[in-house]
C-alpha cells in the first residue's frame, strides 16, 4: 500500500514497507547510521539514526521505522544533534580509544561519525570490562575492547552464513560478542571473514602477516615469490582510490615488482591446473558410477577451492567429506608447484623459497597452515595477505599505483586462460570445468554463447543447470545420452540449503560448486570494505570482461599447464599429480 | 506436540545423588521430548540446572547437540538469565534485594554485612558449599523492605544486626539434618 509522508517538509509517496531511512534517501537526505547495513543488518540498536516523529514523545530509529500515512518526520534538529552526539559519547565510553595505533584509523565508521558530530572531549569515564583479545585463530582476531555491540558480525555469521560461531553472551553492560565456550580456533568458525568484512570498527579483523612478508623481502638469503588470486585484480584498485570494478592486473604486477618480489605468479595458472585435476576426477567418478555401477563412488562431487566451505562441510556435514574433490585449492597447488617443479627448474632450493599469497580470503590463511598442506616437504604456502593488507603494504612502500604502467606475470607459472579468471565469481569454477570437460569428452566446444553457460554465474542464490552429452569420443561412449545436473551456490547459508536438499533426497546432482562467500571470491572476507550488491556486481562484471578479453578461454588450452604435465606430472590425476596436488579432509563435527 | 512442564519434571527429579553418567542419561531422556519443540531451550536449561545444580560447559554443549541448536545460542541464553548459573551453587542462595525500596531502607548495608559474615563477594559460593550470595533488583515485596531471600524464605524488614542470626539458622538446619 502506498502512503504519503513528509520528511523535513518534503512530501513523498512510498510503500508502507519502506523505512524512513530509505524514504529519506529518496528525497536526498542521508540519515547517519552506524549499526545498519543494507541487505544484512537492520535492528535499530545503535540509536544514531534517530529522527523526530510528529506526535510521538520519543525519537525513533529510522532504520526500523516504517512509513505510515500522514507521518511527519524531522531528520535534523538541535535535539537530534545533541542526542546523536551523546549516544556517540556513550558508545565511545566503552571503546578502547587508541585511534592513533588502530588498524582502522581513518577507515573507521565510529571515528568518522565522532568527527562529524563534533565529539571533542570525553564526558564519560571510560568503562572497558574484561577486554579480551582472541588471537588463537590463524585467520581472524577478535578484540572485545573495540566492540560497539552493533551485532553486524553476528548477522553475517548466523543469518548470511549459518555458521553460528559467534554470538552475544550475558546481558546489559556485560554483553559481549564471543565465540562462546571455545576460542575462535577451537570453535565452529570457518574463517570466512564475513564478520571482519562488515565490522564498522576494529573489533574483528584478519591476522596480520605483513611484518613477516617484509622481513622475508629484506632477507638476502630468501627468494620471495608471490601469487595473486583471480579476485584480487578486480578489487585491489579500490584500496588505491579507484572505483569498484576497475581491473588492475597489469598495475598490480608492476607494483609487486617494485616491492621486491623475485617472481610474480598468477594463481590463475593453478586454477587452470585445478580444472584439469578436478575435471579428470569428476570423469573418473562418473565412469565408475555410470559404467561400472560402483556403489562406493561418492556423488555429487563438491568443489574444494573455497577453504571456508571445506571447513564448513567438515563441521556440519562430516559424513560428506568424501564427496569433496580431493584436488587442492589453486592457492595450495601453486605453493606445491613452486617448491617442487619451479624450484628444480630454477635450481633454487625449496627451503630458500618463501611463497606469499595475495588472497581475497581470510580462510586461506588457515588453509595454508593445515598440517596436510606440506606435500613439497615444506609448508607449501608461507604467508597469506588479504587484498586489504596488500593495499596497506602498497601505501607503506609508497607505490604510485594509479600511474604505474602495466606489466605481465612471470613465466612459467604466470600464464592463464579466461577460465581461470572466472574462478573469482560464483558459478565460475563450474563454468570453467564444463568448458574443459565437455570438450574433452565430445571433442567439440561447449555449446554456449560466448562460452557462458546461461544462468550459471551470478552473484546471488542457488543455480542449477543440466547438460546432456551426445556423440561422445570413443573413450567416453558410456556418457552418451547422460544428462549431467550441475549446480552452484554461494554464501554458506545457501550451501546449507543445498546440502539439506541433497540429504533429504529432494535434489540430486552430479557436481556442485560451493563458495563460502556470497557471490564468490569477489566478495571474500579479505576484500576492501564494504561490499554491497552494487560493488559485488561491478567486480563480477570486471572479472567477466577479463575472461572475455583473453584469447585462450579454456583451461586445457593453457600451454604452460600442458608443459607442466609433459615435463613433470605426466597426466592429470597421475600418481605424481595425486601426491602433489591432492589432499584429504578431517571429519570435525560440531563440538 | 503436547506441552511438557519443566517444573513438574524437576519436582519428580531425585538426581542429587546420581553419578554424572546417570545425570546425562536422565537429561538426554528429557531433552528428546523437547527436541523439535519451538521455544523449548529455556525449559531444557531449567531441567538441566535442576539435575546438575548448575550449568557446566559440558552440559551446555550437551543441550546444544541434543536440541540441534548452535552452542553459542545455548550459551547466550544460559548467560542472559540470572536464574542460570555456570558455576556450582551453595545449598542456600542468599538474595539481597537492592530494588529502590529495599535500597533506600538499607539494602546496601545488609549486603555489606552478608559479605563480611561469609567472606565472599556477589556471585560467589562459600568454600563449604553452603551459601551463594546474589543481589536482586526487587522481588515485589517492597512493603516489607528491606528483604533478604534465602532459597524460598523471605526475611522481612531485616536489620543488619539480624544477619548473623539468619545465617546461623540455616547452619543449624544443616547440623540437625546430619
Amino acid at each position: 500500500m502506498n502512503v504519503t509522508i513528509s520528511i523535513d517538509g518534503i512530501n513523498i509517496e512510498v510503500t508502507d514497507s519502506t523505512t524512513i531511512l530509505e524514504a529519506a534517501l529518496q528525497v536526498g537526505i542521508k540519515i547517519p547510521t552506524l549499526c545498519f547495513m543494507k541487505d544484512l543488518h537492520k535492528e535499530g540498536i545503535c540509536r544514531i539514526c534517530l529522527v523526530e516523529v510528529a506526535g510521538r514523545p520519543a525519537l525513533m530509529p529510522s532504520c526500523v521505522l516504517y512509513a505510515t500515512e500522514g507521518m511527519k518526520i524531522i531528520t535534523d534538529s538541535p535535539v537530534i544533534r545533541r542526542v546523536r552526539k551523546t549516544t556517540l559519547e556513550l558508545i565511545l565510553s566503552n571503546h578502547v580509544k587508541d585511534c592513533l595505533n588502530c588498524e582502522r584509523s581513518t577507515n573507521c565508521e565510529l571515528q568518522e561519525l565522532a568527527n562529524r558530530f563534533g565529539v571533542d572531549s570525553w564526558r564519560f569515564d571510560e568503562q572497558i570490562e574484561n577486554r579480551t583479545i582472541d588471537d588463537t585463530s590463524y585467520s581472524i582476531v577478535r578484540d572485545s575492547g573495540k566492540c560497539i555491540l552493533c551485532r553486524r558480525c553476528i548477522s553475517a555469521c548466523s543469518e548470511m552464513q549459518s555458521v553460528n560461531s559467534i554470538g552475544i553472551i550475558s546481558r546489559g553492560s556485560h554483553s559481549m560478542v564471543t565465540s562462546g565456550l571455545d576460542s575462535l580456533a577451537d570453535s565452529v568458525c570457518v574463517n570466512c571473514g564475513q564478520c571482519a568484512a562488515v565490522c564498522p570498527v576494529n573489533a574483528i579483523y584478519e591476522k596480520d602477516e605483513i611484518g613477516f612478508v617484509e622481513k622475508a623481502l629484506s632477507d638476502p638469503d630468501k627468494f620471495v615469490v608471490v601469487q595473486t588470486a583471480p579476485a584480487i585484480r578486480a578489487a585491489l584498485g579500490e584500496t588505491q582510490g579507484l572505483p569498484p570494478g576497475t581491473c588492475v592486473t597489469g598495475k598490480m604486477v608492476s607494483a609487486l615488482k617494485i616491492m621486491g618480489f623475485k617472481a610474480i605468479f598468477d594463481t590463475n595458472f593453478t586454477a587452470d591446473l585445478t580444472i584439469l585435476e578436478e575435471g579428470t576426477e569428476l570423469l573418473q567418478r562418473l565412469e565408475k558410477a555410470i559404467q561400472f555401477k560402483d556403489p562406493s563412488v561418492k556423488l555429487p562431487m563438491f568443489t574444494s577451492c573455497s577453504p571456508g566451505w571445506v571447513k564448513f562441510l567438515e563441521h556440519n556435514y562430516p559424513d560428506y567429506t568424501d564427496n569433496l574433490s580431493t584436488a587442492k585449492s589453486p592457492q595450495q597447488m601453486m605453493g606445491t608447484i613452486i617448491k617442487t617443479y619451479y624450484s628444480e627448474k630454477k635450481g633454487i632450493p625449496p627451503e630458500k623459497i618463501v611463497v606469499v599469497s595475495i588472497m581475497p580470503c581470510t580462510a586461506k590463511k588457515f588453509e595454508a597452515r593445515r598440517p596436510e598442506m606440506t606435500s613439497s616437504g615444506f609448508q607449501d604456502v608461507d604467508f597469506v595477505l588479504t587484498t586489504r593488507q596488500l593495499g596497506k603494504m602498497l601505501d607503506k612502500r609508497g607505490v604510485d599505483f594509479i600511474n604505474l604502467p602495466d606489466s605481465s606475470f612471470d613465466d612459467p607459472l604466470g600464464r592463464s586462460t579466461g577460465a581461470a579468471d572466472i574462478f573469482a565469481s560464483s558459478g565460475g569454477v563450474m563454468e570453467a570445468a564444463l568448458r574443459t570437460v565437455y570438450e574433452l569428452v565430445t571433442g567439440r566446444e561447449l555449446p554456449a554463447e560466448k562460452l557462458h553457460v546461461n544462468g550459471l554465474m551470478d552473484i546471488h542464490g542457488i543455480r542449477e543447470v543440466s547438460l546432456t552429452f551426445e556423440n561422445c569420443l570413443e573413450r567416453y561412449t558410456w556418457l552418451n545420452g547422460v544428462t549431467a545436473i550441475v549446480g552452484a551456490a554461494s554464501g554458506l547459508g545457501n550451501a546449507r540449503k543445498v546440502m539439506e536438499k541433497i540429504i533429504s533426497g529432494e535434489k540430486s546432482y552430479h557436481f556442485i560448486e560451493f563458495m563460502a562467500c556470497p557471490g564468490g571470491c569477489i566478495s571474500g572476507g579479505g576484500q576492501p570494505r564494504l561490499t554491497d550488491d552494487i560493488v559485488r556486481m561491478k567486480r563480477f562484471n570486471a572479472i567477466k570482461k577479463e575472461d572475455e578479453g583473453k584469447k585462450l578461454r579454456k583451461s586445457h588450452e593453457n600451454p604452460s599447464v600442458m608443459d607442466l604435465y609433459t615435463a613433470y606430472l605426466g597426466s592429470p590425476c597421475s600418481d605424481k599429480a595425486h601426491h602433489l596436488l591432492h589432499t584429504h579432509y578431517t571429519k570435525r563435527g560440531l563440538l | 506436540m503436547h506441552y511438557i512442564n519443566p517444573i513438574t519434571i524437576a519436582k519428580q527429579c531425585t538426581c542429587q545423588n546420581q553419578t554424572d553418567i546417570e545425570k546425562f542419561e536422565k537429561l538426554g531422556e528429557i531433552l528428546s521430548m523437547y527436541k523439535d519443540e519451538p521455544g523449548s531451550l529455556i525449559n531444557s536449561l531449567y531441567v538441566a540446572q535442576t539435575i546438575f545444580g548448575y550449568l557446566p560447559d559440558k552440559v551446555i554443549k550437551f543441550v546444544a547437540s541434543r536440541l540441534n541448536e548452535p552452542v553459542i545460542k545455548v550459551f547466550g541464553v544460559a548467560t542472559f538469565y540470572s536464574y542460570f548459573s555456570r558455576f556450582p551453587r551453595g545449598k542456600y542462595t542468599i538474595k539481597v534485594c537492592l530494588g529502590t525500596a529495599c535500597y533506600v531502607r538499607g539494602g546496601k548495608t545488609l549486603l555489606e554485612k552478608v559479605k563480611k559474615e561469609l567472606g565472599i563477594s556477589i556471585g560467589e559460593t562459600t568454600p563449604d558449599g553452603l551459601y551463594t550470595l546474589e543481589i536482586v533488583r526487587c522481588v515485589g515485596a517492597c512493603a516489607l523492605a528491606p528483604v533478604v531471600v534465602v532459597n524460598n524464605d523471605t526475611h522481612r524488614r531485616v536489620k543488619s544486626n539480624q544477619i548473623p542470626e539468619i545465617l546461623q539458622s540455616y547452619i543449624s538446619e544443616v547440623s540437625n539434618e546430619n
